[in-house]
Protein backbone atom coordinates (compact mmCIF):
# COMPACT_ATOMS: atom_id res chain seq x y z
CA UNK A 1 0.00 0.00 0.00
CA UNK A 2 2.82 2.22 1.04
CA UNK A 3 4.83 1.46 -2.12
CA UNK A 4 1.47 2.31 -4.31
CA UNK A 5 0.74 5.37 -2.47
CA UNK A 6 4.48 6.52 -3.38
CA UNK A 7 4.28 5.02 -7.08
CA UNK A 8 0.87 7.70 -7.02
CA UNK A 9 2.62 11.11 -5.02
CA UNK A 10 5.76 10.20 -8.01
CA UNK A 11 3.20 10.36 -10.49
CA UNK A 12 1.39 13.38 -9.39
CA UNK A 13 4.78 14.74 -9.11
CA UNK A 14 5.63 14.00 -12.36
CA UNK A 15 2.33 15.34 -13.83
CA UNK A 16 2.70 18.74 -12.03
CA UNK A 17 6.25 19.23 -13.50
CA UNK A 18 4.82 18.20 -16.81
CA UNK A 19 2.22 20.78 -16.60
CA UNK A 20 4.46 23.47 -14.98
CA UNK A 21 6.89 22.89 -17.66
CA UNK A 22 4.04 23.78 -20.43
CA UNK A 23 3.40 26.87 -18.98
CA UNK A 24 6.76 27.42 -17.43
CA UNK A 25 7.76 30.29 -19.55
CA UNK A 26 7.60 33.89 -18.86
CA UNK A 27 5.49 35.13 -22.00
CA UNK A 28 6.81 36.76 -25.33
CA UNK A 29 5.82 40.39 -25.41
CA UNK A 30 6.55 44.04 -25.12
CA UNK A 31 5.48 46.95 -23.61
CA UNK A 32 4.37 50.52 -24.55
CA UNK A 33 2.50 52.38 -22.66
CA UNK A 34 0.72 55.36 -23.69
CA UNK A 35 0.94 57.95 -21.77
CA UNK A 36 -0.33 61.65 -21.84
CA UNK A 37 3.24 62.70 -23.21
CA UNK A 38 2.74 59.90 -26.21
CA UNK A 39 4.04 56.27 -26.64
CA UNK A 40 7.10 54.54 -24.20
CA UNK A 41 9.23 51.95 -24.55
CA UNK A 42 9.36 49.84 -21.48
CA UNK A 43 12.19 47.07 -20.92
CA UNK A 44 11.09 44.17 -19.31
CA UNK A 45 13.86 41.60 -20.98
CA UNK A 46 17.51 42.66 -21.00
CA UNK A 47 20.60 40.00 -20.33
CA UNK A 48 21.15 39.68 -16.41
CA UNK A 49 23.66 42.26 -14.52
CA UNK A 50 27.38 41.04 -14.14
CA UNK A 51 26.95 39.57 -10.57
CA UNK A 52 23.59 37.39 -11.70
CA UNK A 53 24.23 36.08 -15.00
CA UNK A 54 25.79 32.78 -14.27
CA UNK A 55 22.14 32.31 -12.21
CA UNK A 56 19.84 33.95 -14.27
CA UNK A 57 21.22 34.66 -18.27
CA UNK A 58 17.82 36.68 -18.77
CA UNK A 59 15.55 39.19 -16.61
CA UNK A 60 12.82 39.15 -16.96
CA UNK A 61 9.78 42.21 -15.17
CA UNK A 62 7.05 39.91 -13.54
CA UNK A 63 4.96 41.67 -15.86
CA UNK A 64 5.64 38.68 -18.48
CA UNK A 65 4.15 36.58 -15.96
CA UNK A 66 0.69 37.80 -15.57
CA UNK A 67 -2.46 37.33 -18.06
CA UNK A 68 -2.94 38.98 -21.44
CA UNK A 69 -5.77 41.43 -19.48
CA UNK A 70 -3.64 42.27 -16.53
CA UNK A 71 -0.57 43.02 -18.86
CA UNK A 72 -3.02 44.70 -21.25
CA UNK A 73 -4.04 47.41 -18.19
CA UNK A 74 -0.21 48.45 -17.94
CA UNK A 75 -0.10 49.38 -21.82
CA UNK A 76 -2.09 52.80 -21.37
CA UNK A 77 -2.03 54.88 -18.19
CA UNK A 78 -6.04 55.64 -18.54
CA UNK A 79 -6.47 52.14 -18.12
CA UNK A 80 -3.63 51.46 -15.26
CA UNK A 81 -5.94 51.60 -12.08
CA UNK A 82 -2.40 52.82 -10.42
CA UNK A 83 -2.58 56.48 -11.97
CA UNK A 84 -5.71 57.29 -9.49
CA UNK A 85 -3.67 56.64 -6.68
CA UNK A 86 -0.60 58.82 -8.33
CA UNK A 87 -2.63 61.63 -8.53
CA UNK A 88 -4.07 61.57 -5.10
CA UNK A 89 0.20 61.79 -4.74
CA UNK A 90 0.08 64.71 -6.42
CA UNK A 91 -2.88 66.28 -4.94
CA UNK A 92 -0.90 65.82 -1.03
CA UNK A 93 2.24 66.90 -3.22
CA UNK A 94 0.82 70.30 -3.47
CA UNK A 95 -1.14 70.52 0.22
CA UNK A 96 0.44 72.91 2.92
CA UNK A 97 0.09 70.64 5.51
CA UNK A 98 3.35 71.49 7.31
CA UNK A 99 3.54 73.21 10.45
CA UNK A 100 5.09 76.14 9.22
CA UNK A 101 2.29 75.50 6.05
CA UNK A 102 4.97 73.75 3.43
CA UNK A 103 4.40 72.06 0.89
CA UNK A 104 6.29 69.42 -1.70
CA UNK A 105 6.06 71.50 -4.12
CA UNK A 106 6.85 74.67 -1.81
CA UNK A 107 10.68 73.22 -1.90
CA UNK A 108 10.89 70.77 -4.89
CA UNK A 109 8.66 72.53 -7.34
CA UNK A 110 6.74 69.87 -9.55
CA UNK A 111 7.14 66.68 -8.80
CA UNK A 112 9.67 65.98 -12.05
CA UNK A 113 12.02 67.13 -9.91
CA UNK A 114 12.15 63.35 -8.33
CA UNK A 115 12.85 61.85 -11.79
CA UNK A 116 15.81 59.37 -11.91
CA UNK A 117 15.69 58.99 -8.29
CA UNK A 118 13.76 55.22 -8.35
CA UNK A 119 16.22 54.47 -10.54
CA UNK A 120 18.93 54.52 -8.45
CA UNK A 121 17.21 54.09 -4.77
CA UNK A 122 18.06 52.20 -2.23
CA UNK A 123 21.18 54.00 -2.21
CA UNK A 124 22.82 55.07 0.68
CA UNK A 125 23.15 58.81 1.55
CA UNK A 126 26.32 60.68 1.18
CA UNK A 127 26.02 62.36 4.66
CA UNK A 128 24.11 59.81 7.01
CA UNK A 129 26.23 56.40 5.23
CA UNK A 130 22.71 55.51 5.90
CA UNK A 131 20.76 53.42 3.59
CA UNK A 132 17.94 54.98 2.13
CA UNK A 133 14.33 53.68 -0.08
CA UNK A 134 12.25 56.61 -1.18
CA UNK A 135 10.21 56.03 1.86
CA UNK A 136 12.74 57.41 4.03
CA UNK A 137 13.44 60.02 2.19
CA UNK A 138 9.92 61.08 1.97
CA UNK A 139 9.61 60.59 5.92
CA UNK A 140 12.77 62.80 6.43
CA UNK A 141 10.83 65.44 4.56
CA UNK A 142 8.15 65.20 6.51
CA UNK A 143 9.62 65.07 9.72
CA UNK A 144 12.43 67.56 9.48
CA UNK A 145 11.18 69.89 7.10
CA UNK A 146 7.86 69.77 7.56
CA UNK A 147 7.33 69.09 11.68
CA UNK A 148 5.21 66.47 11.26
CA UNK A 149 4.89 62.96 12.67
CA UNK A 150 5.89 60.25 10.38
CA UNK A 151 3.88 58.71 7.74
CA UNK A 152 3.01 54.74 8.43
CA UNK A 153 5.91 53.02 5.48
CA UNK A 154 3.11 51.54 4.09
CA UNK A 155 0.67 53.59 4.94
CA UNK A 156 -1.88 55.21 1.69
CA UNK A 157 -0.59 58.68 2.02
CA UNK A 158 3.11 56.80 1.80
CA UNK A 159 2.15 54.51 -0.97
CA UNK A 160 0.44 57.41 -3.18
CA UNK A 161 3.73 59.75 -2.98
CA UNK A 162 5.66 56.45 -3.74
CA UNK A 163 3.56 56.05 -6.84
CA UNK A 164 3.97 59.70 -7.72
CA UNK A 165 7.74 59.63 -7.51
CA UNK A 166 8.52 56.72 -9.63
CA UNK A 167 6.76 57.50 -12.20
CA UNK A 168 8.79 60.02 -12.50
CA UNK A 169 11.18 57.76 -13.16
CA UNK A 170 9.31 55.71 -16.13
CA UNK A 171 11.27 54.13 -18.61
CA UNK A 172 14.66 55.15 -16.89
CA UNK A 173 16.92 51.73 -16.61
CA UNK A 174 17.26 50.25 -13.03
CA UNK A 175 20.99 51.24 -11.50
CA UNK A 176 21.30 51.01 -8.12
CA UNK A 177 25.09 50.85 -6.69
CA UNK A 178 26.00 48.34 -5.78
CA UNK A 179 30.00 49.24 -4.97
CA UNK A 180 31.78 51.41 -2.61
CA UNK A 181 29.54 52.74 0.90
CA UNK A 182 26.58 50.15 -0.47
CA UNK A 183 28.86 46.80 -0.51
CA UNK A 184 27.97 45.87 3.07
CA UNK A 185 24.05 46.61 2.57
CA UNK A 186 24.46 44.31 -0.32
CA UNK A 187 25.99 41.52 0.87
CA UNK A 188 23.71 41.77 3.35
CA UNK A 189 20.68 41.96 1.63
CA UNK A 190 22.39 39.25 -0.82
CA UNK A 191 22.60 36.70 2.36
CA UNK A 192 18.89 37.22 3.21
CA UNK A 193 17.73 36.84 -0.03
CA UNK A 194 19.26 32.82 0.33
CA UNK A 195 18.73 32.33 3.71
CA UNK A 196 15.46 30.05 4.66
CA UNK A 197 12.94 31.77 6.70
CA UNK A 198 9.85 30.33 8.34
CA UNK A 199 7.98 27.23 9.60
CA UNK A 200 8.37 26.26 5.26
CA UNK A 201 11.83 27.08 5.30
CA UNK A 202 11.66 29.15 2.29
CA UNK A 203 14.53 31.52 0.72
CA UNK A 204 13.81 34.11 -1.47
CA UNK A 205 16.05 32.19 -4.07
CA UNK A 206 14.02 29.02 -3.54
CA UNK A 207 10.60 30.13 -5.48
CA UNK A 208 12.27 33.28 -7.63
CA UNK A 209 15.38 31.59 -8.92
CA UNK A 210 15.22 27.79 -8.53
CA UNK A 211 11.62 27.69 -9.73
CA UNK A 212 11.14 30.82 -11.43
CA UNK A 213 8.32 29.82 -13.73
CA UNK A 214 6.80 27.01 -12.57
CA UNK A 215 3.36 27.70 -10.86
CA UNK A 216 3.18 27.16 -6.89
CA UNK A 217 -0.79 26.23 -6.74
CA UNK A 218 -2.16 28.79 -9.04
CA UNK A 219 0.64 31.31 -9.08
CA UNK A 220 3.03 31.84 -11.70
CA UNK A 221 6.36 32.91 -10.07
CA UNK A 222 8.04 35.34 -11.72
CA UNK A 223 11.69 36.30 -10.48
CA UNK A 224 10.95 38.16 -8.53
CA UNK A 225 11.83 41.86 -9.68
CA UNK A 226 10.59 44.65 -8.28
CA UNK A 227 11.56 46.87 -11.26
CA UNK A 228 7.27 47.14 -11.71
CA UNK A 229 7.20 48.25 -7.95
CA UNK A 230 5.05 49.90 -6.59
CA UNK A 231 2.56 48.68 -8.38
CA UNK A 232 -1.37 47.91 -8.50
CA UNK A 233 -2.15 45.09 -7.43
CA UNK A 234 -6.06 43.53 -8.51
CA UNK A 235 -6.55 41.40 -5.53
CA UNK A 236 -5.99 44.49 -2.88
CA UNK A 237 -7.63 47.09 -5.59
CA UNK A 238 -4.68 49.34 -4.30
CA UNK A 239 -0.94 49.76 -4.59
CA UNK A 240 1.56 47.45 -3.36
CA UNK A 241 5.27 48.94 -2.30
CA UNK A 242 8.52 46.48 -2.38
CA UNK A 243 8.45 46.73 1.50
CA UNK A 244 5.02 45.73 1.84
CA UNK A 245 5.54 43.11 -0.85
CA UNK A 246 8.60 41.57 1.07
CA UNK A 247 6.59 41.54 4.40
CA UNK A 248 4.08 39.37 2.52
CA UNK A 249 6.38 37.03 1.15
CA UNK A 250 8.43 36.42 4.56
CA UNK A 251 4.79 35.90 5.92
CA UNK A 252 3.71 33.07 3.62
CA UNK A 253 6.83 31.14 4.61
CA UNK A 254 5.09 31.19 8.16
CA UNK A 255 7.79 33.25 9.56
CA UNK A 256 7.70 36.19 11.58
CA UNK A 257 8.83 38.78 9.30
CA UNK A 258 10.84 41.94 10.00
CA UNK A 259 8.77 45.26 9.92
CA UNK A 260 8.53 47.27 6.37
CA UNK A 261 11.21 49.85 6.33
CA UNK A 262 13.78 47.80 8.61
CA UNK A 263 16.77 47.85 8.15
CA UNK A 264 16.95 43.97 7.15
CA UNK A 265 14.31 44.95 4.14
CA UNK A 266 15.92 48.08 3.10
CA UNK A 267 18.93 45.94 2.47
CA UNK A 268 17.15 43.01 0.61
CA UNK A 269 15.37 46.03 -1.58
CA UNK A 270 18.74 47.43 -2.64
CA UNK A 271 20.09 43.09 -3.02
CA UNK A 272 16.74 42.54 -5.11
CA UNK A 273 16.63 46.07 -7.21
CA UNK A 274 20.08 44.80 -8.11
CA UNK A 275 19.18 42.02 -9.80
CA UNK A 276 16.87 44.27 -11.85
CA UNK A 277 19.54 46.47 -13.15
CA UNK A 278 19.20 46.79 -16.70
CA UNK A 279 15.16 46.75 -17.04
CA UNK A 280 13.17 50.10 -17.00
CA UNK A 281 11.82 51.48 -14.26
CA UNK A 282 7.77 50.86 -14.78
CA UNK A 283 6.92 53.40 -12.23
CA UNK A 284 3.50 51.94 -11.75
CA UNK A 285 3.25 48.04 -13.09
CA UNK A 286 -0.44 46.56 -12.94
CA UNK A 287 -0.15 42.59 -11.06
CA UNK A 288 -2.73 40.70 -9.74
CA UNK B 1 -19.69 67.44 -2.61
CA UNK B 2 -17.13 63.98 -2.18
CA UNK B 3 -13.50 65.55 -1.89
CA UNK B 4 -12.23 63.05 -3.59
CA UNK B 5 -14.05 62.90 -7.27
CA UNK B 6 -12.00 63.82 -10.36
CA UNK B 7 -13.13 62.98 -13.36
CA UNK B 8 -10.68 61.78 -16.27
CA UNK B 9 -12.08 61.20 -20.02
CA UNK B 10 -9.87 60.26 -23.30
CA UNK B 11 -11.03 61.58 -26.68
CA UNK B 12 -9.43 61.49 -29.86
CA UNK B 13 -8.17 64.62 -31.04
CA UNK B 14 -9.30 64.13 -34.41
CA UNK B 15 -11.55 62.06 -36.49
CA UNK B 16 -12.83 61.67 -40.01
CA UNK B 17 -16.06 61.96 -40.52
CA UNK B 18 -18.68 59.49 -39.63
CA UNK B 19 -16.03 58.05 -37.66
CA UNK B 20 -16.62 55.64 -34.65
CA UNK B 21 -13.97 56.59 -31.96
CA UNK B 22 -13.81 54.52 -28.84
CA UNK B 23 -14.33 57.06 -25.45
CA UNK B 24 -13.03 55.91 -21.95
CA UNK B 25 -14.24 57.96 -18.74
CA UNK B 26 -13.48 57.42 -15.46
CA UNK B 27 -14.20 59.35 -12.34
CA UNK B 28 -12.53 58.96 -8.87
CA UNK B 29 -15.43 58.05 -6.33
CA UNK B 30 -15.56 56.24 -3.14
CA UNK B 31 -18.90 54.54 -4.25
CA UNK B 32 -20.24 53.54 -1.48
CA UNK B 33 -22.42 50.96 -1.58
CA UNK B 34 -24.96 51.75 1.21
CA UNK B 35 -24.76 48.00 2.89
CA UNK B 36 -22.00 48.18 4.52
CA UNK B 37 -21.50 48.60 8.27
CA UNK B 38 -18.52 50.51 9.91
CA UNK B 39 -16.45 48.97 13.32
CA UNK B 40 -19.55 49.93 15.35
CA UNK B 41 -22.12 48.11 13.23
CA UNK B 42 -23.82 50.91 12.26
CA UNK B 43 -24.80 51.34 8.13
CA UNK B 44 -22.44 53.78 6.09
CA UNK B 45 -24.46 55.69 4.36
CA UNK B 46 -24.73 55.30 0.76
CA UNK B 47 -22.61 57.30 -1.26
CA UNK B 48 -22.14 56.73 -5.06
CA UNK B 49 -22.41 58.43 -8.44
CA UNK B 50 -25.75 57.27 -9.87
CA UNK B 51 -25.74 58.44 -13.28
CA UNK B 52 -23.40 59.21 -15.99
CA UNK B 53 -23.90 60.96 -19.47
CA UNK B 54 -22.30 62.18 -22.21
CA UNK B 55 -23.23 64.64 -25.33
CA UNK B 56 -21.98 65.22 -28.37
CA UNK B 57 -22.92 69.19 -29.15
CA UNK B 58 -26.30 68.81 -27.29
CA UNK B 59 -27.19 65.42 -28.95
CA UNK B 60 -27.00 62.64 -26.29
CA UNK B 61 -24.71 59.73 -26.64
CA UNK B 62 -24.78 57.36 -23.69
CA UNK B 63 -27.38 57.48 -20.31
CA UNK B 64 -26.01 55.43 -17.53
CA UNK B 65 -27.90 54.50 -14.62
CA UNK B 66 -25.82 53.27 -11.83
CA UNK B 67 -26.65 51.23 -9.22
CA UNK B 68 -24.35 50.39 -5.78
CA UNK B 69 -22.87 46.94 -7.25
CA UNK B 70 -20.68 49.11 -9.64
CA UNK B 71 -17.35 49.28 -7.50
CA UNK B 72 -14.91 52.07 -7.06
CA UNK B 73 -13.83 54.75 -9.18
CA UNK B 74 -15.95 53.61 -12.35
CA UNK B 75 -14.91 53.56 -15.97
CA UNK B 76 -16.95 53.46 -18.96
CA UNK B 77 -15.72 52.94 -22.41
CA UNK B 78 -18.03 53.12 -25.46
CA UNK B 79 -17.61 53.85 -28.90
CA UNK B 80 -19.64 57.33 -30.76
CA UNK B 81 -20.41 58.30 -34.28
CA UNK B 82 -18.88 61.53 -34.89
CA UNK B 83 -20.20 63.32 -38.44
CA UNK B 84 -18.93 67.13 -37.27
CA UNK B 85 -16.35 68.73 -34.99
CA UNK B 86 -17.74 69.41 -31.65
CA UNK B 87 -17.59 69.27 -28.10
CA UNK B 88 -18.36 66.34 -26.01
CA UNK B 89 -19.93 66.78 -22.49
CA UNK B 90 -19.67 64.29 -19.82
CA UNK B 91 -21.39 64.14 -16.68
CA UNK B 92 -21.57 62.25 -13.53
CA UNK B 93 -24.34 62.97 -11.06
CA UNK B 94 -23.86 61.89 -7.13
CA UNK B 95 -26.16 60.90 -4.83
CA UNK B 96 -25.14 64.26 -2.71
CA UNK B 97 -26.45 66.32 -5.21
CA UNK B 98 -23.13 67.06 -6.94
CA UNK B 99 -22.66 67.66 -10.65
CA UNK B 100 -19.55 66.80 -12.38
CA UNK B 101 -18.62 67.30 -15.53
CA UNK B 102 -16.16 67.72 -18.18
CA UNK B 103 -15.74 68.25 -22.09
CA UNK B 104 -13.36 67.59 -24.64
CA UNK B 105 -13.16 68.69 -28.39
CA UNK B 106 -13.06 66.65 -31.10
CA UNK B 107 -12.04 68.22 -34.59
CA UNK B 108 -13.28 66.55 -38.16
CA UNK B 109 -10.97 66.85 -40.73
Amino acid sequence: MRSHIATLAASAALGLALTGAAVADPVEDSLTVITEDGELEIVTRTAAPDHLKDVLPTIYSGWHYREDETRALQRDDFDNPGMVFADRGHDNWNAEIGTGGESCASCHGGPESMKGLRAVTPRVDAKTGKLMIIEDYVNACVTERMGLEAWGVTGDKMKDMLALISLQSRGETVNVAIDGPAAPFWEKGKEMYYTRYGQLEMSCANCHEDNTGQMIRADHLSQGQISGMPVYRLKDAGVVSAQQRFVGCVRDTRAETFKAGSDEFKALELYVASRGNGLSVEGLGVRH
Amino acid sequence: MADDAKPRVRVPKTASAGEIVTIKSLISHKMESGQRKNADGTLIPRSIINRFTCDLNGVNVIDIAIDPAVSTNPYFEFDARVDASGTFTFTWYDDDGSVYTDTAEITVG
